[in-house]
């Protein structure tokens, strides 16, 4: 009893994983199809139904993602004729071929997934309402996943993905490609929502199990994206995701936030730190830098040193002067000032931090903290503690914050 | 093909404001070359401008005698300035002439679909 228990439990887990990693493709293909985005959705929902009952006894499927796509293909036709028979709208959409008809060549990539990532992270909608989108269409997380990740009551997230749903047939946004002129912005908007939901899943502290799931999801949706575009910063951006997840395990001692400093390097996970190293190399071979390469990169410099000692400080502080070259902002100057602090010395690296604009950003006291704490001017560091405290809610980061103000 | 409303709405009393002459004449002349191409490119269905606000007048005919009340519906600054009504493709289509018009008359354009015959 117990041993068919454990086998259901592990089929479960099993149906679930070939969800995640086909949602995406299943209704991308079934939206293209169908041209309604809740239809191809029911009949995904109703393909899954029956899988849940045929699986266990049939077992599954050789290619479980095709089986639901053909499944899910077949309810829809289904449904359309039942409602054709009643309702003479849907009778021109029962005309539908039920075979798998060639995509549009609409685009430099031929894939219905990018197609569906572009329409999910349209510039027409709101940041959330894409990030939202993307997670409920492409990586198959159920509506009450999504709130509970974004800490939102389920009725709010579920009207927020239904509203954007209802703008993308009424605003008519379309399911394609962008144009090759548009594809580099329209890129960037994709990577924004991925990076977004990555950083939701690794710096939050409130929620940890499913939020953690959360970075994972940007990992497997980047993943996908690198395989169907030849852009770089899709590299970029998956190594950098790569290269800070695979310090997730030292982050955190005794409820407190470890800096990259104090991080037992020997829990770093190295296949994570060997794959995204991988890509930078990759990423330096197309010699086209942008913004999530160069991070990347630095971030494979830090992951390059045995320990932080070891660390190659005028690398990092080129890498950063590349990056404000190309992304200049005051956060990405108060980066290379943290950097420049160990190339020359705390004074020089808090004259410049003390020239920017970031009294509400608290990781700007952090390292004005810091630095002064290594001028010896202790009342001003603890004041600086102070204020960063009083703009953080994040508990390990306060934990560590208010051990390091009382070390002084 | 949908059919969008592109409508200019600014503050009437702020018009031209910070604008040289020069610059207010160039602005109407951009637009008139933006409706120009948008006529010769087909998606052209309407296009016109309005007079100042005040010149409204709002007409309540829910009861048996019709309310007549001098003045625009709402009393707030910003107000239709002009609109453009084009029939494209889809969003991004209406994006693209979104930024032109835009550009050419100086002020951000709201892009908002029409209700299809079924009243979506």
């Amino acid at each position: 009893m117990a041993d068919s228990q454990a086998q259901a439990a592990e089929l479960d887990a099993a149906i679930t994983e070939i969800v995640r990693a086909e949602h995406g493709r299943i209704v991308a293909t079934l939206i293209r199809r169908l041209g309604d985005i809740d239809l191809a959705e029911d009949a995904v929902a109703e393909a899954l139904v029956t899988a849940l009952e045929r699986w266990p006894v049939d077992g599954i499927p050789p290619n479980p993602g095709a089986w639901l796509t053909t499944t899910a293909g077949n309810k829809a036709i289904d449904r359309i004729r039942r409602e054709a028979k009643r309702d003479a709208k849907y009778a021109e959409a029962a005309m539908l071929k039920d075979d798998d008809t060639p995509p549009p060549d609409d685009g430099p990539v031929q894939d219905d997934r990018l197609r569906l990532i572009f329409t999910c992270c349209h510039p027409a909608l709101a940041m959330e309402n894409r990030v939202a989108l993307t997670l409920r269409l492409l990586g198959g997380l159920t509506v009450a996943e999504i709130a509970k990740a974004f800490l939102v009551p389920e009725t709010t997230m579920a009207q927020r993905i239904t509203r954007s749903k209802q703008k993308i047939r009424n605003a008519n946004i379309p399911y394609r490609v962008p144009r090759a002129e548009d594809l580099p912005a329209r890129l960037g908007g994709v990577l924004a929502v991925l990076y977004l939901v990555f950083n939701e899943g690794y710096l939050a502290s409130e929620g940890e199990g499913i939020r953690a799931d959360l970075s994972a999801e940007a990992i497997r949706l980047t993943r996908q994206l690198s395989g169907l575009t030849d852009e770089p910063e899709v590299l970029g951006l998956l190594a950098l995701m790569l290269l800070t997840e695979a310090r997730r395990p030292a982050r955190i001692a005794d409820d407190s936030l470890v800096t990259l400093d104090q991080q037992d390097r020997a829990l770093w996970d190295a296949a994570l730190i060997d794959e995204g190293h991988d890509l930078v190399r990759r990423c330096l071979a197309t010699n086209r830098a942008g913004p999530y390469q160069i991070q990347a990169a630095i971030n494979a410099v830090h992951t390059d040193a045995l320990d932080a000692s070891m660390t190659d400080w005028s690398q990092v502080v080129q890498l950063y002067d590349q990056l404000v070259a190309v992304q200049p902002s005051p956060i990405v100057e108060l980066n290379r000032a943290v950097a420049v602090a160990e190339l020359d010395g705390p004074e020089v690296a808090l004259h410049v931090v003390d020239q920017l604009d970031l009294a509400t950003y608290h990781p700007w006291h952090v390292a004005r903290a810091e630095l002064l704490r290594r001028l010896q001017r202790y009342d001003e560091s603890r004041a600086a503690y102070d204020q960063a405290l009083a703009l953080t809610a994040n508990e390990a980061e306060r934990a560590h914050l208010s051990r390091r103000r009382a070390s002084l | 093909m949908t059919q969008y409303l592109m409508s200019v709405i600014h503050d009437w009393d702020k018009i031209g404001e910070g604008m040289t002459e020069e610059e207010i004449q160039q602005s109407f002349a951009d637009t008139g070359r933006f409706n120009d191409a948008l006529k010769e490119s087909g998606s052209w269905v309407f296009v016109g401008g309005l007079t100042h606000p005040s010149n409204a007048t709002v007409v309540d005919g829910r009861k048996d005698q019709p309310l007549v009340t001098d003045g625009p519906y709402a009393e707030v600054k910003e107000q239709l300035g002009g609109f453009w009504v084009i029939d494209v493709a889809d969003l991004d289509e209406a994006l693209d002439l979104a930024a032109k018009a835009s550009a050419a008359c100086r002020h951000p354009v709201e892009v908002r679909p029409f209700a299809g015959p079924d009243g979506v």
